[in-house]
């Protein structure tokens, strides 16, 4: 999926949190987007994702050339768009695979219960076995899925989690914001892996890591990286550009945006 | 008569002609109470426990402490309508307006599949009563509280009354003056009916007044499950259900008392239930409330025994103009016992729950363990929440918990849910199932899935 950003300002009440961002993303492609806390990294993947709280106050997002500014979060989800967050929200009572058989429906999934060459739709049964080899493949317990969402979940489980679900809704634009947060070195590995895996599955899904750290390049190969410092793009370049943060630091741009 | 109103988020709203048998006058007097008591040639001593009854609720005042009855109108009532003239064991025998009420609703289907035994109310009569052979012959009576009078007399007038006497509260005396129907269950020693007994009862008149009574003796060591459903038709003008439900539970035995009430949005439902629980006896209720105009209920357990156990799951669902005043009474009366109440209750649009709770410790009732939880989501602006929470302890040596929270749908979930595709109203749903997940778990399966069903008609309506 194309994603296009020109000119995107975005407020938080009356703090003016995004002061210009233009990014342009092309289908398939890969990139990363590095910057100091309270750059504004998080409220623009919350506002591709169409969280209610930002108001936009300039500048438009568009996928595939159509502009999304207005359309509510459950509609951008239905066209492709996936964000994994940075704090997923604990649903209490809710089970994984429930959390996943509405999200399932609500892209037009149909689920049977009987047997699938009688019935219309996907029978339940074995989306649940497709849930579990996902589940395995991030070394997640087969329990997991029967688990109340987030409720108790460790921080690393969270994160897996949210990739858990980037796998089931096969979406066509991914935002991972810092999804390499809390997470130890080998569960760094498993969500590394998982994405690349997806990623080889969905050649035409593009791929937005935010994060502090280059440490997750190790596993995956990025096109872009770019570096947002107070709000807007200063810096963008290949992967190179992320070691070269990951050794000097931000202190480049910051004094320049001073 | 009022008209019907038809709606389309509430299934059961319809009626049905009434070809009645006999309807009393409107209002209520002595001569009505004479009436019911003749007409179902009692003993002497029920008619005159009517007629004090009768006295008792002209004296009574009306509760001030909950919710709002200010409205109910007691001369505009139907005290008793005998739908039928007697009571029928085949569906088929029905007369066809009952009989689709109750495949609409879906009694006859659920019997086959689930039940040990059945009883249908519709109005102030039992009209179809069946019950499985195999149950019988072990002991068990199951059978309305009319039939029960008239096979068991003994029996009936040992307990009835007893754990809930005319002069408990007002609505505990209108019961006990004009009461007809309800369901009279004892399990003898040991036996253990492990398939559940259910009554269904069905209010179709406009301004009917239901006043069933409802006796449960499980014998020590034995175990029953009874469950009970309720609905009616929406009219403009209200009506009014006012059962008394009494239970003994003998040493080491087991009850557990399910109720889904889910009256039309036009019923003042004022329900006393109370269990008398002997030594190591365990009594659970789980009372849902999710239909009528108002309800105040408190399932109750009067921990007599040493060792006895009482537990209490209250579900309220209030949608826009609703009361659901609800909770429970735990009354530790002996040492060693232990009881828990839960609540979980959901008010939506301009819907009100109130939890009302009390924790009675008596002294000398040493080694009480006794839990109790509530909380509360509210979902839109104008819902609203109130917690009464009442201790007593008389006791030191007592473990005692109390939890309380009142919550909104945060706007962080909605978001989370949104972004996974859900709709506002489906992610909504979604919550709100899973906060009282714990209790729905607790119920019989057709009634998860009903609970469920009515769960997303309330948040389509309410959310924009």
């Amino acid at each position: 999926m194309n994603l296009q950003i020109k000119g995107l300002k975005v407020k938080a009440g009356d703090s003016q949190i995004l002061k210009g961002v233009d990014l342009k993303i092309g289908a398939g492609e890969v990139h990363v987007v590095m910057g100091p806390n309270g750059s504004g990294k998080s409220t623009l993947a919350q506002v591709i994702a169409g969280h209610p709280f930002y108001k936009i106050s300039g500048g438009t997002i568009s996928v595939d050339r159509k502009t999304i500014n207005k359309l509510s979060a459950d509609k951008r989800a239905k066209l492709g768009i996936f964000l994994g967050f940075q704090n997923p929200v604990e649903i209490p009572g809710v089970s994984v695979f429930n959390v996943l058989r509405k999200a399932g429906q609500a892209k037009g999934q149909a689920f049977s219960k009987g047997d699938s060459k009688l019935r219309p739709g996907l029978n339940l049964g074995n989306f649940r076995n497709q849930l579990l080899e996902y589940a395995s493949s991030l070394k997640l317990s087969p329990d997991h899925i029967s688990r109340s969402f987030n409720e108790g979940f460790s921080g690393g489980e969270k994160k897996r989690n949210e990739i858990l679900q980037m796998l089931a809704l096969s979406p066509k634009l991914v935002i991972l914001d810092e999804i390499d947060s809390g997470l130890d070195v080998d569960g760094l590995k498993v969500v590394a892996q998982a994405i690349a895996k997806f990623h080889k599955k969905n050649p035409k899904s593009s791929i937005v890591l935010i994060t502090h750290y280059a440490r997750i390049l190790k596993y995956l190969r990025a096109d872009y990286v770019h570096v947002m410092i107070d709000g807007k793009i200063v810096k963008s370049g290949k992967q190179k550009l992320a070691s070269d943060i990951e050794d000097k630091g931000y202190e480049k741009w910051q004094t320049q945006s001073l | 008569m009022a008209d019907a109103i038809p709606v389309n988020d509430y299934k059961y709203g319809f009626s049905k002609p009434e070809n009645y048998v006999f309807k009393a006058k409107r209002g209520l007097d002595r001569s009505v109470v004479e009436q019911i008591s003749s007409m179902k040639s009692e003993p002497d001593w029920m008619r005159v426990l009517r007629i004090k009854a009768l006295e008792i609720f002209g004296k009574k005042k009306m509760p001030a402490w909950g919710a709002d009855l200010t409205s109910i109108n007691f001369d505009n009532i139907f005290y008793y309508i005998k739908p039928t003239d007697n009571q029928k064991s085949d569906w088929r025998d029905l007369p066809k307006e009952i009989k689709d009420t109750y495949d609409a609703i879906g009694i006859p289907e659920a019997e086959r599949n689930l039940l040990a035994g059945v009883t249908a109310q519709y109005e102030s009569e039992a009209v179809y009563h069946s019950f499985q052979k195999k149950w019988e012959e072990m002991g068990v009576i199951f059978c309305d509280m009319d039939t029960a009078l008239a096979k068991y007399p003994d029996i009936v007038k040992s307990y009835f009354g007893k754990s809930i006497p005319a002069a408990d509260n007002k609505f505990a005396a209108l019961n006990s003056a004009v009461w007809s129907g309800g369901s009279f269950i004892y399990v003898p020693k040991g036996v253990k009916v492990d398939i559940p007994l259910q009554a269904y009862f069905r209010i179709n008149a406009a301004n009917m007044g239901q006043f069933e009574r409802t006796l449960i003796i499980v014998d020590e060591g034995a175990y029953v499950h009874y469950v009970e459903g309720c609905t009616a038709p929406v009219y403009s003008t209200d009506s009014l259900h006012a059962a008394v439900v009494e239970i003994f539970v003998k040493k080491g035995a087991r009850c557990r008392y399910t109720t889904i009430q889910n009256w039309s949005n036009n019923v003042y439902n004022l329900v006393t239930k109370r269990a008398f629980v002997s030594e190591d006896g365990v009594m659970e209720w789980v009372d849902g409330n999710l239909g009528s105009k108002i309800t105040m209920k408190y399932p109750s357990c009067y921990l007599v025994g040493r060792g006895a156990r009482g537990e209490i799951l209250s579900l309220a669902l209030a949608g826009s103009g609703q009361h659901q005043d609800a909770g429970g009474k735990l009354m530790f009366l002996a040492p060693d016992t232990s009881g828990e109440i839960i609540s979980k209750s959901v008010s939506v649009g301009t819907g009100r729950t109130s939890y009302r709770g009390l924790v009675k410790i008596i002294k000398n009732a040493e080694r009480v363990k006794c839990n109790v939880r509530c909380d509360a989501l509210i979902i839109d602006e104008e819902s609203r929440s109130d917690t009464y929470p009442t201790m007593e302890v008389a006791e030191d040596n007592v473990q005692i918990g109390h939890e309380a929270s009142v919550s909104r749908i945060g706007e962080e979930q909605l978001f989370y849910l949104m972004s996974r595709g859900l709709s506002e109203a489906d992610a909504t749903s979604l919550i709100v199932n899973g906060f009282i997940e714990p209790i729905v778990k607790e119920l019989p399966l057709e009634y998860a899935v009903e609970l469920n069903r009515l769960i997303n008609m309330s948040m389509e309506g309410s959310v924009g």
